[in-house]
This record gives C-alpha cells, sequence and structure tokens, in this order.
C-alpha cells in the first residue's frame, strides 16, 4: 500500500503503518476481530491515537463509536502514549494486604506520579493491575516484563531508580 | 523420554524462579556432569509445586523425598550425600513446625497430607509442553472412551452423576448445564472454556494452564461431544502470557496427533479450539459478557434468559465452564461419575483448588476434598499466621465473595455452607488477613475495585457502586457519621436486588460480610475516629506511644522528612508539622509503638 493513503501522525511512522496494514489485511472480515486488530496495531506503536483508531474504523468497516467503544472499555489499550518503561504495581487482594498502597505511595513521594501517570520526558508510566496471580511474592511490581517480588517502599526507588 | 534412574523434579514456578531456581538447576547439573551420573539422573523443571512459601522446592522421584530452600552451594552434598550415598539431607528437608524433627517424604508433610490431588494430580509430574507425559498419565483416554464408546446423553448422565458443579464459584451443576446445550437444537455450536482469572487473589486457574493444559482441552473434546458442537473457544486473560504459550502449543500438538480437528480417532467427529485473548476487564468473568467479547464488542452482560445453552455466542448455543471445572471432566469419564462423588459432601463433591495468600505462613496453591474445614486450610495446610500475629479473616471469593471470622473457621467446603456464613465459595481465592487488616479499608478496596470494573450499563451497579465508595472513602478519611452504616445497608441491599448481572448482584457481599462482623470497626472510624488496625491514614495520629517504643530508633532512620528526632536510650519524638505522613515509621516500627 502506498505510503499517501496513511494519515499523517507523529508516532507512527510508515514501517509501523506497513505493520498495521498487515495486521488488517490478516483479520479483516472475520467477525470478533476488532479486539484482536487494536490489540496487535497497539502492540506496533506502544498506543491507539486517535488518529488510528479512525483507520481502523475505516479499514475494516466498522462505526467509529463502535471501534472507540471497545477501545476504551478494555484497559488493556491506551490512548494517551506511555512511557519508555512500564511500571506496574499489582493491587490485587493478596498484595493490598501485604502493602501495595505503600508502594504507590513511594512511587508518589519521589517522582509525583500516581496511577496512569507518565513521568515527564516519557521516562516510565505508572499502572496498577489487578492481580498477576503471583501472589505467592506478594507485593508485587512489574518492570516491563520482570517481576519483583516482596517490595517494600525503598525497594520500588532502587528498582525506578534503575530505569532510564 | 529419558529412561532415567532418577528424577529430580526441581519447581520452575514463579515463586521458586524467583528464589532462585535456575541458578540451583545450574549447580545441579554440574555436579551431575562431574561425577559421571548424566545418564541416571535427570533434572526436571516442574511447574509451580504449590508450595511457594520455601522455596525453591525439589523432589527426588521416584523415592518422593522433599527437599525446600535448596541454594546452589548445596548441590554437591545432595549430589554426594543422598544420590550416591543414599543419605537424606537433613538440614534441607522440610522441618515440622512443632518438633523440628525433618520429614523426608512428600506426603507426609502437614502442607500435602490433607490435600487429593485431582485437578492437580499431574502437577509437577508431568512436562506441560510434552503431549506424550500427558498421555502417559491416561491422557485423552477419557475424550477417547467419550468419542468412542459413548452417547451424549451417557456423558451427560455421568457428569450428572459425579455431582460436579461450576468451579467458577456460582457453582452451577455442570451436567444440568450440559443437558440444557444437548437439547438445544442449532446448526452450530460452541464450547467455551472461561479462562479469565480476574479475582484479584485467585491463581488456580493459572496454574492448571499451565501445568497441565491438556486436561483443559480434553475436558472440551468431552463437552463438545456431549452438546454436538465443533468449536471452541478458550477466554484467556492476557495477563497470563505463559498460560497462552502453553495453550497454544498443546492444541498444535493435539491437532498433530489427530486428537483435535477433523474425524478425532476415527470416530467421525470434528472439533477446534481456537484461544481468545481478552483484554483486561473484569467483567468479562461473567458468562454474556464473555461472549459479547469474543465477538469483538464491548463485554457488556445482557438479561438472561435467553441462557446462553439456548442462546449465547452469535445468538446459538453455547456452553461456557471454567478451567478447573473442564480440568475434571476426563477423570470423570474415565472413572466414573460414581468415582468422582465419593468424596466430598451432600451437595459438593470432589474437591476444591485454593489459590491461598495474604499473611499465611505457606503461600500456595492448595487442593482439599469438598468437606475440609477452613481452619485445616489455614492452619494444618497454610501453616498459620506469621510473625505471631492474630488471625483476623480469611476472604474467600474476591469482590463478590466475603470474610469468614475466627469464630466461623470450621465451616466446611462446601457451596451452601460457605454461603450461610456469608461468603461464597468462589472460584477459589482464599487471601488471609491478620489483626493489622482494616475492615473497612478492605471493604473500601473491593468496592474501588468493583466500581472501576462496572461496566455502566444498569443503573444500581454503575451509581450504586460509586455512591457506596463515596460512603466508604469518606469513613476512612474519618468523615464518616452517624447514619452512613444504615445507608450502606439500603444501598447494598438495593443494589444486589436490582443489578443486572452476577457482578453487580454480588457487588456488596464484602461490605455486608465486613459490617457483619465487624461492625465495631465501622463504629470506631465514624464515632470515634480511631481505626484499630491502624491502616486509615487520615485517622492516625502519628504519635509516639511512650509505653511501646523500644528507644531503637528505627522510625528515626527511616524518616524521610526528618521529621522525627531520636537520641539513643531515648522515646522518639514524630514533629507533625514536618510528618508527610508516608507511612514508614509504622513500617519500620515492629513494636507497634506509632499511634
Amino acid at each position: 500500500m502506498e505510503n499517501c493513503s496513511h494519515p499523517v501522525h507523529p508516532d507512527i511512522e510508515s514501517d509501523m503503518w506497513e505493520k498495521i496494514d498487515q495486521v488488517i489485511e490478516k483479520w479483516k472480515g472475520i467477525p470478533g476481530s476488532l479486539i484482536t486488530v487494536l490489540r496487535e496495531s497497539q502492540s506496533v506503536v506502544g498506543y491507539l491515537p486517535g488518529t488510528l483508531l479512525k483507520y481502523v474504523s475505516k479499514e475494516l468497516n466498522l462505526p467509529i463509536s463502535q471501534v472507540f467503544g471497545v477501545a476504551t472499555f478494555y484497559s488493556f489499550f491506551s490512548l494517551k502514549p506511555k512511557g519508555r518503561h512500564t511500571i506496574r504495581i499489582c493491587t490485587g487482594t493478596a498484595c493490598y494486604v501485604k502493602g501495595s498502597k505503600e508502594l504507590m505511595l513511594s512511587a508518589y513521594n519521589k517522582y509525583g506520579i500516581e496511577e496512569g501517570d507518565t513521568t515527564e520526558h516519557r521516562r516510565f508510566s505508572l499502572e496498577c493491575v489487578r492481580c498477576l496471580g503471583a501472589c505467592g511474592l506478594a507485593p508485587v511490581m512489574i518492570v516491563d516484563k520482570d517481576i519483583h517480588g516482596d517490595m517494600t517502599s525503598q525497594k520500588v526507588v532502587d528498582v525506578l531508580e534503575e530505569c532510564r | 523420554m529419558n529412561e532415567t534412574r532418577i528424577q529430580l523434579m526441581l519447581c520452575g514456578g514463579e515463586g521458586c524462579s524467583a528464589a532462585g531456581s535456575e541458578k540451583v538447576k545450574t549447580a545441579l547439573s554440574d555436579e551431575i556432569k562431574k561425577h559421571g551420573l548424566e545418564n541416571d539422573i535427570e533434572i526436571i523443571i516442574e511447574e509451580c509445586n504449590g508450595f511457594c512459601a520455601i522455596g525453591p522446592v525439589m523432589t527426588v522421584q521416584p523415592e518422593g523425598v522433599f527437599y525446600q530452600e535448596i541454594t546452589p552451594e548445596d548441590a554437591a552434598e545432595l549430589i554426594e550425600e543422598h544420590l550416591i550415598n543414599g543419605h537424606p539431607v537433613e538440614r534441607l528437608l522440610y522441618k515440622e513446625p512443632a518438633s523440628e524433627d525433618g520429614i523426608p517424604e512428600l506426603d507426609n508433610i502437614p502442607f500435602f497430607k490433607p490435600q487429593v490431588f485431582r485437578v492437580m494430580r499431574n502437577k509437577g509430574l508431568i512436562d506441560p509442553e510434552i503431549i506424550d507425559e500427558y498421555i502417559a498419565r491416561d491422557g485423552y483416554f477419557g475424550a477417547a472412551k467419550a468419542l468412542t464408546e459413548m452417547t451424549p446423553e451417557q456423558i451427560v448422565d455421568e457428569m450428572l452423576e459425579s455431582g460436579l458443579r461450576g468451579r467458577g464459584g456460582a457453582g452451577f451443576p455442570t451436567g444440568l448445564k450440559w443437558k440444557f446445550a444437548m437439547g438445544a437444537k442449532s446448526d452450530e455450536k460452541y464450547v467455551l472454556c472461561n479462562a479469565d482469572e480476574g479475582d484479584p487473589g485467585a491463581f488456580m486457574d493459572r496454574t492448571v494452564l499451565e501445568s497441565d493444559p491438556h486436561a483443559v482441552l480434553e475436558g472440551m473434546i468431552i463437552a463438545a461431544k456431549a452438546i454436538n458442537s465443533h468449536k471452541g473457544y478458550i477466554y484467556c486473560r492476557s495477563e497470563y502470557p505463559l498460560a497462552i504459550k502453553r495453550l497454544t502449543i498443546a492444541i498444535n500438538q493435539a491437532n498433530d496427533y489427530g486428537l483435535l480437528g477433523k474425524d478425532i480417532l476415527g470416530s467421525g467427529f470434528d472439533f477446534d479450539i481456537e484461544i481468545y485473548q481478552g483484554a483486561g476487564a473484569f467483567v468479562c468473568g461473567e458468562e454474556t459478557a464473555l461472549m459479547r467479547s469474543i465477538e469483538g464488542k464491548r463485554g457488556m452482560p445482557r438479561p438472561r434468559p435467553p441462557f446462553p445453552a439456548n442462546q449465547g455466542l452469535w445468538e446459538k448455543p453455547t456452553i461456557l465452564n471454567n478451567v478447573e471445572t473442564l480440568a475434571n471432566v476426563a477423570q470423570i469419564i474415565l472413572k466414573g461419575g460414581a468415582w468422582y462423588a465419593s468424596i466430598g459432601t451432600n451437595t459438593s463433591k470432589g474437591t476444591k483448588v485454593f489459590a491461598l495468600s495474604g499473611d499465611i505462613t505457606n503461600i500456595g496453591l492448595v487442593e482439599v476434598p469438598m468437606g475440609t474445614s477452613l481452619r485445616t486450610i489455614v492452619y494444618d495446610i497454610g501453616g498459620g499466621i506469621p510473625n505471631k500475629r492474630k488471625f483476623k479473616a480469611v476472604q474467600l471469593g474476591g469482590p463478590s465473595g466475603g470474610c469468614v471470622p475466627e469464630a466461623y473457621l470450621d465451616t466446611p467446603v462446601d457451596y451452601e455452607e460457605i454461603a450461610k456464613v456469608g461468603a461464597i465459595m468462589g472460584s477459589g481465592g482464599a487471601i488471609v488477613m491478620d489483626d493489622r487488616t482494616c475492615m473497612v479499608d478492605m471493604a473500601r478496596y473491593f468496592m474501588d475495585f468493583i466500581q472501576d470494573e462496572s461496566c455502566g450499563k444498569c443503573t444500581p451497579c454503575r451509581e450504586g457502586t460509586k455512591r457506596i465508595l463515596t460512603i466508604l472513602e469518606n469513613i476512612c478519611e474519618g468523615k464518616g457519621k452517624p447514619g452512613d452504616i444504615e445507608e450502606l445497608e439500603e444501598i447494598t441491599h438495593v443494589v444486589g436486588q436490582s443489578a443486572l448481572c452476577g457482578l453487580g448482584q454480588t457487588a456488596s457481599n464484602p461490605v455486608l460480610a465486613t459490617l457483619r462482623y465487624f461492625r465495631d470497626e465501622y463504629e470506631a472510624h465514624i464515632y470515634r475516629k480511631e481505626c484499630p488496625a491502624r491502616t486509615c491514614i487520615a485517622l492516625l495520629k502519628f504519635e509516639v506511644d511512650p509505653e511501646k517504643c523500644k528507644k531503637c530508633g528505627a522510625c528515626f532512620k527511616g524518616c524521610p522528612a526528618e521529621a522525627i528526632t531520636w537520641k539513643k536510650k531515648e522515646v522518639a519524638f514524630i514533629d507533625r508539622n514536618k510528618c508527610i505522613k508516608c507511612m514508614s515509621c509504622y513500617a519500620n516500627c515492629r513494636f507497634g509503638a506509632i499511634m
């Protein structure tokens, strides 16, 4: 597909558009594939800008209201840019009982970010996650894909300082 | 498979990996090489053993000797003493807490003794990525029997006789669900597996999927035969990447072996399974919402009837079963419903898996026969509460459930009995709380969760949970006022009666249960502006109790705001003008001296 047919967006480069087109090509016409298309598109761009949602809507021939509705319904999707690192603090019951509230407080005290925030210069984003099933290690914090168990307020700062 | 004499089953579950089992593996294999025993001893990384608290753990098979907390430095001694000289290494055995005596055999350890493994029968014994190992443990024999020897009616009868009830929490008889779908007339039907384990504190299904994925596939094949379906979906959380990977491998292998796909085992029956990844919505655990989600829409529930057995996915007859339920099916078909029903209580048969976590010594997965008391689970299997703290309550059933206090710990695991004390069986999350947990804050926590996850379709749930949450937040922030408790009671009642789906109808349970057993804590927050468990920051004084202070200075050293003054042999003092209420002094004080 020609690049000129793609909308312009600062965070989506031409090779990303190519990958998105491949995703759409693969799933187009298969009933129920919208969530999968959004998931795979998000993994290409990192988040789902409005421009991309409009494009998916047009290409899959679905109303934009439905695409936007699905993208905002599921917590997996983000319409806002994310930091280079994603920090997720588990707020499942076991982690909560073992003090994940204090971990959040520690991140707030040090970096001034709360759930859903991204630090300046997109260094990292802080998210809450509802139970990862790693309750044996509670309280748990996940940096990108690494699980850190038995966290304390101090360990949160130690780990986050490593993220550049 | 290798035919080695001895197998070292080293746990590679989440807990043991974090405790360093990979390094232990390297050290052990170095030692094995050093002694030239590669042909005699094999190291197998097993799935979560369940006993996460004392990892890394390892079982020596076929003897069944169980070791705990192994370090790489122990490798040489283990290989030389136990495997060459034949003397188990005493200091690494599990210790009986009371007598400190080492217990060599796995089956005699209190953590394992009351347990009966049916759902988790293959856990740690097979490599989940190799189908032959599952088949070697009678895998797919149940499916073969169902496909070649049984009629759909016979399968359903066997399921009804077994008394198996839905393990997702609601406890609807599985056989009955299948019977309805079997009777529904349609050209297409679907079998769905609910692997959207969203209850915080529950990780049973994840472990089953990761350690024994074929058991779930086999259960689905049998279900498909019973209702005459040719297409199945597994709806799995995207938070479980390993489970998805293992399932994908399992489906591919089953296809290669002719156990899925066209003309399975020459029976003329076709069945395919596809994995559908969730995108993070708790409400999708509700059956009608899950089906909307597979259709690519917002996962919102719809009123029932029509029930999914008649109109489910794409408006076609559909059955939805939970992972643990499906993992039981093959054994029921193979050994008979009567065998399955031989353990349990009058109304609840078989076993139930619990994910034991929170303030408890032995965190991990446990499988107990129905009828086992909660006390056995908490104290015998769980090993009680660590750090000499007092047991306060065990929370069952996650955000739809309730907490069970000390007085009702003798309640047996049974759908009806647990409901009587104000909790639910739930999917199996069991979170133990000690006396430092504030029950009002706990209710607030669950309501925050539910409010966040409410899909917004029906007004009672959307607005009611919001209002309940506001009242609970006020109480926790010291702004509670007389009448709050009564208002909570009224709203919870209305939401429970009028919400559209199971999520909304049960949303009030955590509030109702805490009000029932811990009303005094609510009253302390509202009337005396005190948090007895010292959890709610707004109600804390940030003062040092001179009677309890041991003058150790731990609070002083940990204070980031320099708000604490302390000298050796003197009681610490907190300057409340400088204090930022970060709670570090509470966390650091081991004597509970900060008020």
